[in-house]
């Protein structure tokens, strides 16, 4: 840790000192303002040196275990037998009594066990698979030119909403084979997706629900439209006609278009903005790069650790089982932070550090283990590259002019916006 | 000790001497032989180590485990001497081993 670090944590922090004035047992690692706050390293610290795997009895969430270390958090992602994704992956506010699930019937293959999850996850995997993003890295490449073009010299704009959102949005539309103008709805459909009611993007469940009728709506169409003509290669048309996936129910057909809504829009435009964040906060890591391109893809991986852009899965213990001296029982709530996974010192050096030449980048926990590992990393790593490829073409400098808004989530880990300033162009 | 020979999917052979109880991933990435990606560390659960096992070599380097096999399962462009070679461990008896590359690790 640098000396200026060193001399920050023993700073004044209120922070530290009320995750460790806690009682152990009251320690609640899951609340979201913490999260909006970049306050919730402290409890992850306190967690892995004193209470590996932890038991939170009372949280919004309902009753829950912790996972905090890089090896534990290993096991259990592979023990999918111990450690079932169903019947969800993301911590949710208990239902209140009387209250029905939002949307019955809803399925998603990163929330099924095998064998139902292999069969689905084998039908979308060539559509991510690295053959075919050869096809899709030059469209990419295409639209994060014209997107970078576009961007204002020596004036202050949104990084998320002028960059990130855009790319993210324009691959994913690209990936269904969606028109192009309609790719922010897209954006807007994976934020409504992960938003809890009452905090910023949707006021109330009923709304939410109105905004999932009009997006169920628009791909029932594109399902449609895709299974009455011949095969054209993207995704919802892959679907349609794999025997693996063609017959799903209609519900479990728009649970998959979420899976893949969410998993490749938040987490890859997060990352971005986070890659600009990282090095604007690391000038000496900057200046690597900018010596060294080479070091791109390494700086991609290392970004994809720092950031950590899911902050957790969630598994239910399918029995009881001691694990690391513990006992949890049948049917309890397992969490597995990857966000404190990707900072545990006994497997990641320096782990708060960024650095882009470590020596094993890709050393890390944020895409998960075991069969449910992500099936899109490639696309995102893809998408990053190139998108810093052209940067670097164009830009000598992008610089971040004030702290970025956090999302308030304890899933997504990401940024609601980040001003920042491109002084000039080569 | 064994010789491995590593060969790229263009071709290209990387002949490493590895240590008896190192995986076949291990003598790859350890000696900086491109073509392994090895994100997991060795746990078989990442399937970005991926190699086909030369067919004269299938028998000495025995079968797949079955949480190898879960995740070859997810693998592109698996073949029947698909092996994730962190799942190999290295003896006297495999001194020779050939095993090839995948064009990319999924
Ligand atoms: C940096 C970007 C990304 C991160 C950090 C990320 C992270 C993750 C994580 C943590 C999981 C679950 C792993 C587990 O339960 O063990 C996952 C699964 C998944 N991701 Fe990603 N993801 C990213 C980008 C993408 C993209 C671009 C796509 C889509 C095109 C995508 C699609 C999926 C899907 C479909 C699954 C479910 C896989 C399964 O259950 O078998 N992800 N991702
Ligand atoms: S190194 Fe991950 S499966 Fe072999």
């Amino acid at each position: 840790m640098s000396t200026a670090a060193t001399a920050a944590f023993a700073a004044a922090n209120p922070a530290r000192d009320a995750a460790y004035a806690t009682p152990l047992d009251k320690l609640d690692p899951s609340r979201p303002e913490l999260f909006a706050a970049d306050e919730m390293w402290w409890n992850f610290q306190r967690l892995r040196a004193e209470a590996p795997v932890h038991y939170t009895a009372e949280s919004a969430y309902g009753p829950f275990w912790s996972v905090t270390k890089y090896n534990d958090i290993m096991a259990v992602d592979i023990d999918h037998q111990t450690f079932s994704s169903e019947p969800g992956i993301m911590m949710v506010p208990p239902l209140a009594p009387g209250e029905t699930p939002q949307l019955e019937g809803l399925a998603m293959f990163i929330a099924m066990d095998p064998p139902k999850h292999d069969v689905q996850r084998k039908a979308v995997s060539p559509a991510v698979s690295p053959t075919n993003l050869q096809i899709l890295g030059p469209l990419i490449r295409e639209r994060a030119a014209a997107i970078l073009d576009g961007l204002p010299i020596g004036e202050e704009f949104d990084w998320v909403d002028k960059v990130s959102m855009e790319l993210t949005a324009m691959t994913l539309a690209t990936l269904f084979g969606m028109p192009q103008e309609d790719r922010r709805k897209l954006t807007y459909w994976s934020d409504v997706v992960t938003a809890e009611p009452g905090h910023g993007v949707v006021e109330t469940r009923e709304q939410k629900m109105g905004i999932f009728r009009d997006y169920h709506a628009y791909f029932t169409q594109l399902w449609n439209e895709r299974v009455n003509a011949e095969p054209t290669g993207d995704l919802i048309s892959m679907l349609a006609h794999d025997p693996a996936t063609r017959d799903m129910s209609p519900m479990e057909y728009f649970g998959n278009v979420m899976l893949l809504t969410v998993g490749g829009n938040d987490t890859t435009r997060n990352t971005m903005t986070g890659s600009v964040y990282a090095l604007s906060k690391n000038p000496d890591q900057y200046a690597k790069l900018m010596a060294d391109p080479s070091l791109l893809p390494s700086m991609v991986s290392e970004t994809i650790r720092w950031q950590t852009p899911l902050s957790h899965m969630k598994r239910r213990a399918t029995r009881d089982v001691e694990f690391r001296g513990q006992q949890i029982k049948k049917d309890d709530t397992v969490v597995m932070w990857y966000v404190s996974g990707n900072r545990d010192d006994e497997v990641i050096e320096r782990p708060n550090d960024y650095i882009i030449d470590r020596a094993r980048p890709r050393q890390h926990i944020s895409f998960g283990f075991g069969v449910h590992r992500c099936v899109g990393n490639r696309l995102a790593e893809l998408q990053l590259q190139i998108v810093w490829e052209e940067i670097m073409k164009r830009f000598p400098e992008i610089n971040v002019v004030a702290e970025p808004k956090r999302v308030r989530s304890n899933f997504v880990k990401g940024y609601e916006s980040m001003r920042v300033v491109i002084p000039r162009r080569y | 000790m064994a010789t491995i020979v590593y060969v790229e999917h263009d071709g290209t052979r990387h002949e490493q001497q590895v240590t008896d109880g190192w995986s076949v991933m291990e003598g790859a990435v350890k000696n900086g032989v491109p073509g392994i990606d090895a994100d997991c560390g060795g746990a078989a659960a990442c399937a970005t180590c991926h190699v086909y096992v030369d067919p004269d070599w299938l028998a000495a380097t025995g079968e797949r485990t079955d949480q190898e096999a879960e995740m070859l399962n997810f693998a592109e462009n698996v073949e029947s001497n698909s092996r994730l070679s962190c799942q190999i461990e290295v003896t006297p008896a495999l001194d020779g081993l050939v095993v090839t590359m995948p064009e990319s690790q999924h």
